[in-house]
């Protein structure tokens, strides 16, 4: 079953646990700076909202990249960047039309979500379930069930 | 690793910054925060010198987890001599800020001087510059944390800032991060705004390590499983915030009242936490928006609150009509119960100016609390309050006052003086209801026997936070005490205080400890630093920062005739409540204590005691 990452800001309560699993899953040490998940907090609304890589199927980031240095991995969905070919053009985060692509001064290489191969530190990390790792076919099931046991509600109120 | 092992000198008055490495022989002994920080500052500060005079100097310290992934490990503090007390004042705060000050490569920031007109601090990693800070001289810490942001164009930018109080010498004024966190008590801002120090603003990407990876992972994971687990740190806090003490302490008869002349509110259930999630009548929204965290902090009892857009402190002001840091239960006390308002929307506008201009919410709202006390008294009149009345209950007032006391003008600039020096201008130093010249927090020490204690000794003048035996005596955590008796609540104050100094030296936050003993917390310590961190050995730091701090504050002037409560507290019997004739027993307690800290019979440390902490 190929899985996907599932956001709900809606639970997320901005405390940045997710960027301090992603930044040590990929740089060993504790460095929000470097996540490649970022939680945006909408101070005036009182909002946070955790957003990262969707991995697009048609992903332009992959198709944009002039050296083939982005490219599918086929059991997890994830678009990875080779840092053997990446020549840190910075192409592919002009293509990405939501910015989840950037580029590290400090390797001159692109960082993006990889999904850690399939088991995302950040999902792992979230203590609230705001971000969690599920069926890439069924990252509505939640909401679905929730609305589904509204649907009787009339009937039930009824009898 | 953990400690940066770095930290930066800033002398205002010659406009230098200079790199140091830390004293790893001080940080083996004291920790990090706010011990290793008062050791830097007792070493290179005259105790006796004025906390606004340019020898003073203002330290900003991080903790040896701050910015690592143990839960809530995003805490930094400010310590310096205080302006409120004269005493030793160490101010922590949450946020984001103390994780981008360690993330810069930093320990601490040491202060010393006074620059020549106002400047900031900006870190960008290694490179650190004094700016010209005269255009946001005036501004509030909201404005000024946007326009730092703005001026540099890096919205990732963490800004630690003085409002307009800090700047006009208010003595409680506080050095507020990320818009609504607070360095809040003891007049710390004060401090720094009477050098001249507008705001530090940092951006720090190096990262944070520790000493055995493997096994702070292990334990810090395990840290937060027991936080998870807890009905306080997993379920009360996040939903209700601090705030779900409202109606307990109300109802255990420990809520002081109008100036503690009372000991139960008739309108706290107006003013506490279920109120708060109440939908009100104008748009059918609560106040509460939603929980949030600081840094890595996995309880979030944070509160967003927004205010009734119909209500008069906002109509026509949309800046305050957005959603900001809602009240907490001290704020909501001092607030409400001390000054006996209970109109939940004045009190949420107060709170967003105490955040936006830089005050303590505790002693402005404890200071309202005895000014109305001397109106009501006719010591204090309508002329004199600038055309005021100063009633109890009165939301007007409390809300006119706050913007007042923020800006510093008017009869607010008169409340900005604290209670003590109000009370003794107005001839009634007995209504101050403080120690050391700060006043007390959210809990009555009639009802709370062991609280009467706290306040008495802290280090800090009164707090809660240095000893905070309400979670056993109300709370049962880690067991049940009766707080109408005293009977070995000495040995429970000395415990909890040199506990929590050691949580407050380690970069976490001390709401942990509802649910993490020592025992949850030595092994993320212990994996984190070099060196051996078990209980026992962060029990030796507690004592051993308590009683550094106690020496800086008897070589300041102090004495134990200073470890007073006011005669309120000590004479006048609870009227009302479980408490209900009762009166402080410090004067049973207080002997034991000093004995069990090994203190002479006039409060000083034997030469035994310093030998055996080795200070």
């Amino acid at each position: 079953m190929l899985k996907a990452l599932n956001i709900d800001p809606g639970k997320c309560t901005g405390c940045l646990q997710c960027e301090l699993a992603c930044s040590f899953e990929n740089e060993g040490v504790f460095n929000p700076s470097k996540s490649r998940i970022k939680v945006f907090n909408f101070h005036d609304q009182g909002r946070f909202v955790p957003y990262t890589c969707t991995q697009c199927d048609e992903a332009w980031c992959m198709h944009a990249c002039p050296v083939d240095a982005i490219s599918l991995n086929k059991l997890t969905g994830a678009k990875e960047v080779n840092d053997n070919l990446c020549v840190g053009c910075k192409v592919c985060t002009i293509a990405c039309p939501f910015g989840t692509v950037n580029y590290n001064s400090a390797t001159g290489k692109v960082i993006k979500c990889d999904l850690c191969g399939g088991d995302p530190e950040c999902a792992k990390a979230c203590p609230t379930d705001a971000i969690t790792y599920v069926d890439a076919d069924w990252t509505g099931l939640d909401k679905m069930r929730k609305w589904a046991s509204k649907t009787d509600a009339g009937q039930q109120a009824a009898h | 690793m953990a400690w940066a092992r770095r930290i930066l000198r800033v002398n205002l008055t010659k406009g230098t910054c200079t790199h140091e490495p830390l004293n790893m022989d001080w940080a083996k002994r004291y920790l990090g925060q706010r011990g290793l920080a008062t050791k830097y500052l007792t070493e290179e500060i005259d105790p006796k010198v004025d906390p606004l005079d340019p020898g003073n100097k203002l330290i900003m310290a991080t903790g040896p987890l701050t910015g690592t992934c143990a839960s809530t490990a995003g805490r930094y503090s400010v310590i310096t001599k205080g302006a409120l007390t004269g005493a030793i004042a160490c101010s922590n705060s949450g946020g984001f800020f103390g994780n981008e000050m360690k993330n810069a490569g930093l320990d601490m920031i040491i202060f010393e001087g006074r620059a020549t007109s106002p400047v900031y601090l900006f870190i960008d990693n290694d490179d650190c510059q004094l700016l010209d800070a005269s255009g946001y001289w005036g501004t509030s810490v909201w404005d000024t944390e946007e326009g730092i942001k703005e001026a540099h164009g890096d919205p990732q930018i963490r800004v630690a800032s003085i409002g307009v109080a800090g700047e006009k010498g208010v003595k409680f004024a506080c050095v507020v991060n990320d818009m609504h966190r607070a360095a809040g008590r003891s007049g710390v801002g004060t401090v720094m705004g009477s050098k001249n120090l507008k705001a530090v603003a940092i951006r720090g990407t190096k990262g944070v390590s520790v000493d055995d990876m493997p096994a702070f992972l292990k334990a810090a994971a395990a840290g937060k499983a027991v936080l998870a687990d807890n009905a306080v740190t997993g379920q009360g806090l996040p939903a209700y915030g601090t705030q779900v003490l409202m109606n307990v302490i109300n109802e255990t008869g420990a809520l002081p009242t109008r100036n503690h002349r009372d000991i139960q509110f008739e309108g706290a259930s107006k003013i506490s936490a279920e109120a708060m999630a109440e939908p009100r009548e104008s748009d059918g929204k609560p106040n509460l928006v939603r929980n949030a965290a600081c840094f890595g902090c996995t309880i979030a009892c944070g509160r967003v609150s927004t205010i009734d857009r119909t209500h008069y402190t906002v109509v026509d002001r949309p800046q305050y009509q957005k959603a900001s840091g809602g009240l907490e239960y001290e704020a909501a006390w001092a607030l409400g119960a001390a000054t006996g308002v209970d109109d939940l929307d004045a009190l949420t506008f107060a709170n967003f100016i105490c955040n936006e201009q830089g005050i303590d919410p505790i002693s402005f709202g404890a200071t309202v609390g005895a000014a109305m006390e001397m109106f009501e008294d006719g010591v204090i009149t309508t002329k004199e309050a600038g055309g005021i009345d100063v009633k109890f209950g009165s939301a007007k007032a409390l809300t006119d006052l706050a913007e007042l006391c923020g800006r510093g003008e008017g009869f607010g600039a008169e409340i900005g003086l604290g209670s003590k020096l109000l009370c003794e201008k107005y001839g009634k130093p007995e209504l101050s209801m403080s120690v050391k010249g700060q006043e007390f927090p959210a809990y009555d020490g009639r009802g709370i026997q062991g609280m009467g204690l706290t306040y008495a000794t802290s280090n800090r003048g009164a707090c809660h936070l240095r000893s905070y035996t309400v979670a056993s005596e109300i709370l049962g955590i880690p067991e049940k005490t009766d707080p109408l008796v005293t009977d070995g609540k000495a040995g429970l104050v000395k415990a909890f205080q040199d506990a929590t100094a050691a949580v407050d030296s380690a970069g976490i936050c001390v709401f942990t400890t509802f649910a993490w003993t020592l025992e949850d917390i030595a092994p993320q310590i212990d994996a984190a630093c070099e060196g051996d961190w078990s209980v026992e050995a962060l029990l030796a730091t507690g004592e051993r920062i308590w009683n550094l701090e106690r020496q800086f504050n008897l070589a300041a002037g102090f004495t134990g005739k200073d470890d007073n409560l006011p005669p309120r507290l000590m004479k006048d019997a609870a009227k009302t409540g479980p408490a209900k004739g009762l009166t402080s027993g410090l004067d049973k307690m207080l002997p034991e204590y000093y004995q069990l800290r090994g203190w002479s019979k006039d409060g000083v440390p034997t030469n035994e005691t310093v030998s055996r902490l080795e200070l």
